[in-house]
């Protein structure tokens, strides 16, 4: 058994504020209408034996175990499918009742094998709990009969197994691909006795739609889907809560254990943001933590074309800490700087920005949120006041149109993915913006109302064309303007928007969408009740990207579609800790909570409390950092978890860049490719082995607990105090909560937080303070954060990467569902089997003008650069556009995407790069170099094993 | 100088945002105070040191103009 035992209340709980009292075996109990017999007997502690019924699933009433007595009706209604009323008198148990469940019981158990003792769920199964309660002690019937003892088992999936023999058609499986994933890969198939489950049409797992998100697994009662790791380990023994590491969802886990030995992943069904569900990343791809490629032991080493010297924690990190020490003093106190990653903790991030800004003595730090939401942390700051967005996930149970744009949720964001579907197969109307025909835009019973197709980098003529319709056709909310937002703002922005150039039929020509269908979007989005903004990278990674937020921000407003439950402008971020990287002050010209560092009373602040004084200059932001580097400025590195050689922009200009510089220190879990560039590797911890936070896309901050001991015996914050004690400037926290004890002191909105609070409330979504002390999970509720809302002007500005006959193609770029950025994780895991390599999508127009047939090597060259991959021609894409991802190395996405960027940010615009597609036979040149290159690396850590060996 | 074009194409492109602002001088100002809040001093100095240069011709009108009105506060103290 599992040590966090979680209470199955049968259904779901209802959401009447009326409340009904009823007795049941004696007991009064009171709750609110709707909430079945089932669930009111939980709650007052009773158990009424169940199958088919969980409570994460609407109530079924097929198993008929549950069945009850109420005086004065007839018969044996179902506990779970009968609402409890004013005034009923129940019993659960009684000697009728138990007859007929042991006859139910008895008939499930004729078709069901007889080895519990070497069954995987043995101690873990509800059939065997269940055949207890009821008190089986025979089964008459015997095997000689017709039965589906021998069916055969589906072991497609890597990850689980289905064994039908053991299946009871409880239909748990199928209800929860429907309800909680909405993805209908699963169906019965066949009648009576003939019925089965069945993935896709009589499929193997592997063959249907199914996209392991693993919520059939969990609401299986018995062994039949069944987690490969616990037939081969065993049932666990030990569970700890923690949060998951991959996307800006940041789902609650349950990490279940045989001593230190992780065995399973389960959602947490208490997870505020995930509540109990997940999707095949968070699920399942967690193998990598104790992969064979993880680097326990720190290096060093001259120069890159040395071997690798395994040295002690103490002569690694003496040996950095000399070396920034020397690059200072030779060039300058500016001359070195960190990067962080959006996979480090708050305290983690936190304390490497304190070690720069202390320590190295300058603000040269800056986090991955350069090259994804940094234009938020701007538009967002500049119109509603604070760098965030302003709903909780809950919010979208009351929203009425959903407008998704530049982003792909049910890929990007799964588990949030499937809460978009719930409220859409509710009712809700959604229109997406997007080049690429997304999932989101035709699936199972969710069709959007409004798909529009623009060009890749148009993202600011449309939405201003959407404020032109607005504006012009009278759908502005007056009052909520009026009260909430600044005058002036609002009147030069709505004589800005509403000029002739700005109309759906000004701009289609640049947008490509017609003019009718945006306009029919605007009119939806403004009246069609609660309207909520969902966007992603597909707004930010423009050279306007900020203006795009901006322009989000303004529609927001203008329709008073802001400070309240349903609404709302959110960012959908793309790593599990984006928000809080940016919330402690990874950037270079802002210190924890985003003050600027120009402003003289926080670095006064920061200053006094860490005893130095301020550099009074904002540092270098990523991209500058390489420019500095090839300039001869910029000497040092210490990267935290980053990957800048395979996820930043082109590829050979950051290559140039750290080749150019003299230390850099790379601590990661793996030899990336950023770490095959440097002198000193210090192994990382993955958020398996250690404590600390993360705050995900809803600024729900949420504790990563320590599963296990570190395989290289330090946790990540314990390195960076380490690092900065030897460069002189002392660090001493005996636990990760006494940084956030400092976060709180000196952020005030953060002053709420603490563990003991985080422990307390499960999570809390900043601003926690005084004012609101268990959070705000909506904000701006009564005024926004900078008191009025200020509407910006946003003109289009063409983008400068332009197509011409040489480069007569869009390249745009994103991610999907199996992988995650740049694939250290998920690419050492079982994911692959779903996507094994980066291809090139191209509409069939561009592939049959070149040549191309699906499968083909093709050579895609920009501006910056060539690389090959496969094609996948289909219609996905627009004419005049193609698209691939980002996940494998070996690919050279980034090798293509160019060094534009975003005005405001530098975010690059990976989003829009002109390129020509061609038929090839080889490889590119870059790819020649990049794996010769990754064999030498190789070899020069291999040596390092080599020669260590005693 | 490949940084030389690169600070101007990204001051031409706060240039241009700001130039959509019906105000001049906020327009200007605006332009300035970016550059002083969000560019670091080796970025600022370097426009600075080379206004002469011929990359620097492409200069956005709105540029030049928040360099002349505010030279002496994006000029980076001596360090």
């Amino acid at each position: 058994m599992t040590a966090i035992h979680e209470i199955d209340f049968g259904t779901p709980a209802s959401e009447s504020t009326t409340m009904v009292s009823l007795t049941i075996d004696g007991i009064p109990v009171t709750v609110p209408a709707g909430t079945s017999l089932m669930r009111a007997a939980a709650e007052a502690g009773i158990a009424v034996p169940k199958l088919c019924a969980t409570d994460s699933l609407k109530a079924f009433g097929s198993c008929r175990l549950c069945l009850v007595q109420v005086d004065g009706r007839r018969g044996f209604p179902a506990s779970c499918t009968t609402p409890a009323e004013q005034g009923m008198t129940v019993h659960t148990q009684n000697g009728k009742l138990a007859e007929l469940r042991r006859g139910v019981m008895e008939l499930y158990i004729s078709d069901h094998p007889l080895d519990c003792l070497t069954c995987a769920a043995n101690g873990d199964c509800e059939l065997q709990d269940m055949a207890g309660a009821v008190g089986l002690r025979e089964v008459r019937y015997g095997y000689e009969g017709a039965n589906h003892l021998k069916a055969e088992k589906d072991t497609s999936n890597p990850y689980f197994t289905f064994d039908p023999a053991k299946c009871i058609v409880c239909s748990r499986c199928v209800r929860a691909c429907e309800e909680i994933q909405g993805t209908f890969a699963l169906t019965i198939d066949g009648r009576g006795f003939q019925s089965v489950v069945s993935p896709g049409q009589l499929e193997a797992f592997m063959e249907s739609e199914c996209v392991s998100c693993g919520a059939c697994v969990q609401a299986c009662p018995t062994a039949t889907l069944m987690d490969n790791s616990v037939i081969a380990a065993g049932t666990p023994d030990r569970a700890v809560v923690t949060t998951c590491a991959y996307c800006g969802v940041g789902c609650a886990f349950k990490a279940e254990l045989r001593g230190s030995e992780l065995v399973r992943m389960t959602p947490y069904k208490d997870g505020k943001a995930n509540h109990g569900h997940s999707c095949v990343k968070g699920r399942f791809a967690w193998g990598y933590a104790t992969h064979k490629d993880r680097i326990t032991t720190p290096m060093i080493r001259k120069s890159i074309q040395d071997p690798w010297k395994e040295v002690s924690w103490e002569e690694a990190i003496a040996y950095a800490a000399a070396e920034f020490k020397r690059l200072q003093g030779q060039y300058g106190r500016a001359s070195v700087g960190a990067i962080t990653s959006s996979r480090c903790s708050n305290e983690e991030t936190y304390l490497v920005q304190k070690l720069v800004r202390a320590a190295f003595g300058n603000n040269n730090v800056d986090t991955c949120a350069r090259v994804c939401h940094s234009p938020t942390g701007y538009g967002l700051k500049q119109t509603l006041g604070e760098s965030a967005g302003t709903q909780d996930f809950d919010s979208i149970r009351a929203t009425d149109v959903m407008f998704v744009i530049g982003a792909n949720p049910t890929d990007g964001h799964p588990v949030f993915g499937s809460a978009m579907k719930r409220r859409l197969r509710e009712g809700a109307r959604l229109i997406v913006a997007d080049p690429r025909t997304i999932d989101l835009v035709r699936t199972p019973h969710v069709e959007a109302a409004y798909h529009l197709k623009l060009r890749p980098g148009t993202n600011v003529a449309l939405l201003t064309a959407l404020a032109h319709v607005i504006v012009t056709e009278g759908l502005v909310a007056e009052t909520f303007v009026r009260e909430r937002c600044e005058g002036p703002s609002f009147a030069q922005w709505r004589e800005f928007v509403a000029r002739p150039e700005h109309s759906p039929e000004a701009t289609e020509a640049v947008t490509g969408v017609p003019a009718a269908e945006l306009r029919g979007a605007a009119r939806l989005f403004a009246t069609g009740g609660n309207a909520a903004i969902y966007y992603g990278l597909g707004v930010t990674e423009h050279s306007q990207g900020s203006t795009s937020v901006m322009a989000i921000a303004n529609l927001a407003m203008a329709t008073g579609n802001i400070g309240r439950e349903g609404v709302g402008v959110n960012p959908l971020r793309g790593q599990n800790n984006v928000q809080g990287s940016c919330d402690m002050g990874s950037f270079p010209h802002e210190l924890p909570g985003y003050r600027h560092v120009l402003d003289e009373g926080p670095r006064a602040l920061f200053g006094q409390a860490w005893g130095v004084e301020l550099e009074p200059e904002p540092g270098l932001r990523i991209p500058n950092m390489f420019d500095a580097a090839l300039e001869g400025s910029f000497k040092g590195l210490y990267l935290e978890g980053e990957d800048i050689a395979q996820s930043d922009p082109n590829t050979q200009h950051v290559t140039a860049a750290l080749e150019a510089m003299e230390c850099i220190v790379v601590q990661d879990l793996f030899l990336n490719e950023t770490a095959k560039f440097a002198h000193v590797f210090l192994p990382g911890s993955s958020f398996l082995e250690k404590d600390g936070t993360f705050t995900n896309a809803e600024r729900r901050i949420s504790r990563v607990r320590k599963v296990m001991p570190p395989l290289a015996g330090k946790e990540d914050w314990q390195v960076t105090m380490d690092l900065s004690n030897a460069l002189g400037y002392p660090m001493h926290y005996a636990h990760p909560s006494e940084i956030m004890d400092e976060i709180a002191r000196l952020t005030p909105t953060f002053h709420g937080v603490s563990y003991d609070r985080i422990d307390e409330l499960g999570s809390i979504q900043w601003p926690c303070n005084d004012e609101h002390p268990t959070g705000t999970p909506v904000m701006h509720q009564q005024e926004f954060v900078r008191g009025k809302g200020r509407f910006m002007l946003t003109e289009y500005v063409a983008t400068e990467e332009r197509v011409n006959s040489r480069f007569p193609l869009i390249l745009t770029t994103g991610r999907i569902l199996s992988q995650y950025n740049v694939g250290a994780q998920t690419r050492r895991t079982a994911n692959v089997e779903w996507h094994e390599e980066d291809r090139l999508e191209i509409h069939p127009h561009d592939a049959e003008d070149r040549g191309i047939k699906d499968g083909d090597w093709v050579g895609i060259v920009s501006r910056a650069g060539e690389t090959t991959l496969r094609a996948r021609v289909t219609e996905r894409v627009q004419p005049g556009v193609v698209y691939t991802t980002f996940h494998h190395p070996e690919s050279g996405a980034n090798v293509i995407t160019t060094e534009n960027s975003d005005w405001a940010t530098n975010c690059p615009e990976y989003k829009v790069t002109a390129v020509q597609v061609t038929p090839v036979f080889g490889t590119s040149e870059w790819q020649a170099r990049f794996r010769q290159f990754t064999k030498e690396q190789l070899s020069l850590l291999a040596q390092a094993h080599w020669e260590s060996r005693p | 100088m490949k940084s030389l074009a690169h600070l101007v194409q990204m001051a031409n492109q706060i240039a241009a945002f700001h130039a959509a602002l019906p105000d001049h001088t906020e327009a200007v100002n605006g332009v300035a105070a970016h550059l002083r809040r969000f560019w670091e001093p080796r970025m600022r100095a370097t426009l600075l040191d080379h206004l002469d240069d011929p990359a620097c011709a492409a200069l956005h009108p709105l540029v030049r103009e928040a360099i002349d009105t505010h030279a002496d506060d994006l000029r980076p103290a001596p360090r």
